[in-house]
């Protein structure tokens, strides 16, 4: 198999952390806070390593759109067994439309053969790129990827859907999403951390892809949400059957 | 200005969330509906739908060729809509992606035609973001919508061609066989975690559900250590409930499923540790073993 996987990573506010939305109300605040790689990126690596562990893939490829910082989450990507990484490298933050210009520009370069990436990334929950990857290459596309099998050029993906699962099955090239279940990652261990750094990492300016990275939604303002009030402690089951006959009314 | 709503039919019914995304989309204008395989006439009998494009030749709701004919239909809309339902976020997108537009997802309030509320960071923020593309593709989320009524209108409905799908083939689908009310819709949802131990004490849940008319629900943790299917998790990546009543059952309310039931107008729950962030969004708590706990609120029911 001569299969090319393009994984897309993403650095994000790690998914421990509580954010706290901006004073000004601009975004919130990411100075001095943990940053990790989006957590369906790493289920992403880890099925795109498994399957050139299992033969049907060659090449490993991760690739992040960001600031130099974003090198940490190739290097733990190397690290977790990715082959070499790519950063696009910008200080703008992109949407999913501009950042699917970018990976498609990738994407054709390498002739990648799969793109496995996260569903959804934990910052701005868009879960959008992916999609808007497949439209713009016009390759079909697997999303909430709860199983993939590669076989005979297709690969067959199980999502996951509101009533259950399905399975799809695609002509290769593809864009496959990851939902929670598709893996566990591994942890990198301190060998194959070290052995990351020797790995080769590319840097690619953006403005030398010549794409469209141009906004489209302005943000007007983030804010917080309505705070839930904490309410009461009852004693017992009947206590509470009875305030919620009586002074909730909801029974 | 016209909107355009994929409005999803299950069992001869509209889904409650497409109902949400048709009175969503009528603050836009007059809506059109488009129904992939059978069910245009539910869609039909939607108040405030003018015209149901029905392709009763697309079945499974494959995206690429969904896609392909939202994109040829575009140019008559102002706003395309969908349900933030595992349909409307596969498909939508890509139709985002096809008119080279940046999709708005998850939206919670409309502030007006090209602006929009949506949480980002699982809930813990609030965006407004305001559009500049001429078409705007969004999802909307059921529970902050109130749905139009299922029946009442009376659209005209014309039928259209489904485009070939080659490059991806539907091979089947599990559906969790269930008699209970949708999570989505469901006035009363009772969900467990990882507090339950194993599989088969989710059934403890069952009794309760049946007295309320419940749905049930799960935490990530208890999905992901098997106890319950994924299509029961409620939480940021899986479903977003908003019920009159929840009630959490030996869950700690992890942020990831808070942003799933925080917007439920009432929220009880059970756990054994006092300091379980859960308690802090509960309006009544049991602190207590559920497995005390949950006989007795049988019984007391």
């Amino acid at each position: 198999m001569t299969m090319k996987v393009l994984v897309p990573v993403k650095r994000v506010v790690d998914y421990n952390v509580k954010v706290r939305v901006a004073a000004d109300g601009s975004g919130v605040e990411t100075q001095g806070v943990k940053m990790s790689m989006n957590p369906f990126d790493e289920i992403a690596v880890e099925e795109a390593v498994r399957l050139r562990e299992k033969g049907a893939a060659k090449e490993v490829v991760v690739v992040t759109v960001g600031a130099q910082a974003a090198q940490d989450v190739l290097r733990t990507a190397m690290a977790m067994g990715a082959d070499r990484a790519i950063l696009v490298r910008t200080d703008d933050t992109l949407e999913p439309r501009a950042v699917a210009n970018v990976l498609k520009a990738i994407a054709t370069r390498e002739e990648a053969g799969l793109i496995c990436m996260g569903k959804q990334a934990i910052d701005d929950d868009m879960n959008a790129t992916g999609q808007i990857l497949a439209a713009k290459l016009g390759w079909p596309q697997g999303t909430f990827a709860s199983a993939v099998t590669v076989a005979d050029g297709r690969i067959e993906v199980a999502r996951e859907i509101d009533g259950g699962t399905e399975v799809v099955s695609l002509t290769l090239p593809a864009v496959v999403t990851a939902d929670l279940r598709l893996n566990e990652p591994r942890y990198a261990s301190l060998p194959n951390i070290m052995k990351a750094r020797k790995k080769p990492l590319e840097t690619v300016e953006i403005d030398s892809l010549g794409v469209d990275t141009a906004s489209r939604l302005t943000v007007v303002s983030v804010a917080e949400p309505a705070e839930r009030k904490e309410g009461v402690k009852v004693n017992s089951a009947a206590e509470l059957v009875e305030k919620l006959k009586t002074e909730a009314k909801v029974i | 200005m016209t909107a355009l709503v994929l409005v999803e039919v299950e069992n001869g019914a509209v889904r409650q969330a497409s109902r949400s995304a048709v009175a969503a989309a009528s603050r836009f204008g007059a809506v059109d509906a488009i129904v992939f395989g059978d069910g245009a006439q539910a869609a039909a009998a939607l108040p405030g739908v003018t015209r149901v494009l029905s392709v009763p030749g697309l079945v499974n709701d494959l995206a690429e060729p969904a896609a392909d004919l939202l994109a040829a239909r575009a140019k008559d809309y102002s706003h395309i809509v969908a349900a933030a339902s595992a349909t409307g976020k596969n498909i939508l997108p890509r139709l985002a992606g096809l008119l080279d537009v940046q999709p708005i997802p998850d939206v919670v309030e409309i502030k007006d035609v090209d602006t929009f509320v949506r949480p980002i960071y699982a809930g813990n923020a609030l965006a407004t973001v305001r559009s500049a593309d001429s078409i705007k593709v969004l999802t909307v989320r059921g529970s902050n919508f109130d749905p139009v009524a299922a029946e009442g209108g009376s659209a005209t409905v014309e039928t259209i061609e489904a485009p070939a799908s080659e490059k991806s083939v539907f091979v089947k689908v599990e559906l969790s066989a269930s008699d209970r009310p949708e999570l989505e819709s469901a006035r009363v949802v009772i969900s467990g975690g990882k507090g339950l131990k194993d599989a088969a004490n989710f059934k403890l849940l069952e009794p309760i559900a049946d007295k309320l008319n419940a749905a049930i629900g799960a935490s990530r943790a208890a999905v992901d250590s098997g106890f319950a299917p994924n299509e029961m998790q409620v939480g940021q990546t899986g479903k977003i409930v908003a019920p009159e009543l929840y009630i959490a059952v030996g869950l700690s309310g992890a942020i990831q499923h808070l942003a799933g039931m925080k917007d439920s107008r009432v929220i009880v729950a059970i756990n054994t540790d006092p300091e379980a962030p859960i308690f802090k969004v509960a309006d009544y708590g049991i602190v207590g073993d559920l497995f005390e706990v949950l006989p007795t609120l049988e019984k007391a029911l």
